[in-house]
């Protein structure tokens, strides 16, 4: 395992509740967190439980109406240094290519490219996208695009990744191979990572921690540490265990009323 | 590219068409020439001196590029100040907008006024007409960013100046030069609207001093030269826009993707 050149942040969400006032809305209630540095932590939950809100005041998005949360015990007051995102559409910038757009967070820090451009290349090794530096967005496929927006976060060697329901928008296929993708990129970078998403399989298999939502207002009702051993095979899904925590949060989320059947 | 020629090419048989039943027509039902005179009527026109007309044209062209030019730096600047400015949104964008209902061209007496018979005031009026395209439509522009990649600069800790530069501004170019390529028919227009109230040069004095003397044929010629220079002032600006951004979607052919 390679050393990470920087040390991965902790975060630490204490009694965080949002408001959205114009909207009426409650979209987190008392919610309460630790991540250790260098963890993988997804955050599951049905649509509209307030999981991306949370995401989004852990990176200093939105305000928390009560609570705080802090980034190496550090409150956190507008981003924090050394923060990567992925969005769910991957935000990338139509007009630059591929390098240019990785080269984004340097040129925004008034940084030295050529400082990155290694770094940058051997991301684009890491996802098959050699080759692609001199392409542009409109040229590639979803999967392809959203992998460039994966490097954009990881080219500056951030503290924290905070992953807003990255594969959403993607085919289960290229979906299957992303996180395949995701989960080599984490093993040769170590950072901590918050993974938002509303697939059980997928938060089982990256998480070394699932936080289950409650559906709106968002409540953590229950975390599971998932104790299989890394690198994980895709053929992990079909094991007993992962079976056994996928079928335990099926099971809250009926217990919410989220998913029913008739008869039976 | 195989198409872009075969396009022009139908064009230019149109036009020969249209110019061939113009000529018959004109022949045929015997009508006046200082009415309407015949495509050959006005080429001879022309021909006699196409160096004079060249002239006119000429001083036309540098006020309409003069004022289109003055027109996209003020007009980008106002937009840049607007969008960053919710005051000035709220103060110079509803001046704006009014004062884009009032006609221009009722203004442009005053400007003569204001600044004498000289260029000045033919470029004023070329500016003022063509800048509200390019305020609203860069306004547009500098708005219309997806909200992921504004929080995307933020997150990246990103200050005004280069969220603007880096992210807002080239977001905007489309919109921008969609508000150029109306400017740039507009600033025509204030040029030839200039001339008219008072001008010793230009293709808009040409038509007015030709009209006083019932020259019919000169009007045309001079129309017709008008007319040319505005396609290739919109060509030229079609063609620096795909030079400007050959990424935007407006600019491609559907290529499905691997």
């Amino acid at each position: 395992m390679t050393a990470a050149p920087r040390p991965s942040a902790s975060i630490d969400a204490r009694g965080v509740r949002k408001h959205f006032a114009a909207a009426g809305v409650t979209a987190l209630e008392e919610v309460s967190l630790s991540i250790a540095p260098g963890e993988f932590v997804s955050v599951l939950g049905p649509s509209g439980c307030g999981k991306s809100t949370l995401l989004r005041c852990i990176a200093g998005l939105e305000v928390p109406s009560s609570g705080s949360v802090l980034v190496n015990g550090k409150p956190v007051n507008g981003p924090p240094e050394g923060l990567g995102m992925v969005f769910q559409r991957d935000a990338l910038l139509e007009w630059r290519s591929v390098m240019d757009n990785l080269m984004l967070p340097i040129d925004f820090r008034h940084g030295e490219r050529s400082e990155a451009a290694e770094h940058a290349r051997k991301l684009l090794e890491l996802t098959g996208l050699t080759g692609f530096e001199e392409s542009y967005p409109s040229q590639l496929s979803g999967g392809m695009r959203q992998r460039v927006a994966i490097c954009r976060a990881l080219v500056d060697d951030p503290v924290l990744l905070l992953m807003d329901e990255p594969f959403g928008a993607l085919d289960a296929l290229t979906r299957d191979q992303m996180n395949v993708e995701l989960q080599k990129m984490w093993l040769a970078e170590k950072k901590t990572v918050v993974f938002v998403t509303h697939s059980i399989t997928e938060a089982i298999y990256l998480g070394d921690r699932v936080v289950v939502f409650s559906p709106r207002p968002g409540r953590i009702a229950d975390v599971i540490d998932v104790d299989l051993p890394r690198p994980r095979r895709l053929a992990v899904r079909s094991s007993e265990k992962f079976q056994a925590h996928a079928a335990h949060i099926r099971g809250l989320f009926e217990g919410m009323g989220l998913l029913k059947e008739d008869d039976e | 590219m195989k198409r872009d020629w075969q396009g022009a090419l139908t064009a230019g048989l149109v036009l020969v068409a249209i110019f061939v039943a113009w000529e018959v027509g004109v022949r045929v039902f015997g009508v006046k020439p200082i009415l309407l005179p015949p495509p050959s009527a006005i080429w001879k026109e022309f021909w006699t001196d196409p160096a004079w007309y060249m002239g006119h044209g000429w001083y036309t062209l540098l006020v309409t590029l003069g004022g289109f030019a003055l027109a996209v730096i003020a007009g980008v600047f106002l937009a840049v100040l607007i969008v960053e400015s919710r005051l000035l949104e709220k103060t110079v964008y509803a001046l704006i907008v009014g004062l884009n209902s009032v006609p221009k061209v009722a203004i442009a007496p005053l400007f003569v006024i204001w600044l004498g018979t000289g260029a000045e005031p033919k470029i004023a009026i070329a500016l003022l007409i063509a800048v509200f395209p390019i305020v609203i439509d860069t306004v547009l522009g500098l708005k219309s960013v997806p909200p992921d990649i504004l929080d995307l600069a933020r997150t990246m800790r990103g200050g005004r100046f280069d969220t603007l530069w880096r992210i807002r501004f080239p977001c905007a170019l489309p919109s921008i030069f969609a508000g150029m390529k109306v400017a740039i028919s507009l600033a025509l227009v204030g040029a030839i609207v200039g001339e008219f109230v008072s001008s010793q040069r230009g293709l808009g004095y040409v038509i007015l001093s030709a009209q006083g003397t019932f020259d019919t044929a000169r009007v045309f010629a001079a129309i017709f030269v008008l007319a040319l220079m505005g396609v290739a002032l919109f060509w030229l600006l079609a063609w620096a826009e795909r030079a400007a951004i050959p990424w935007h979607a407006s600019q491609k052919e559907y290529v499905p993707t691997a």
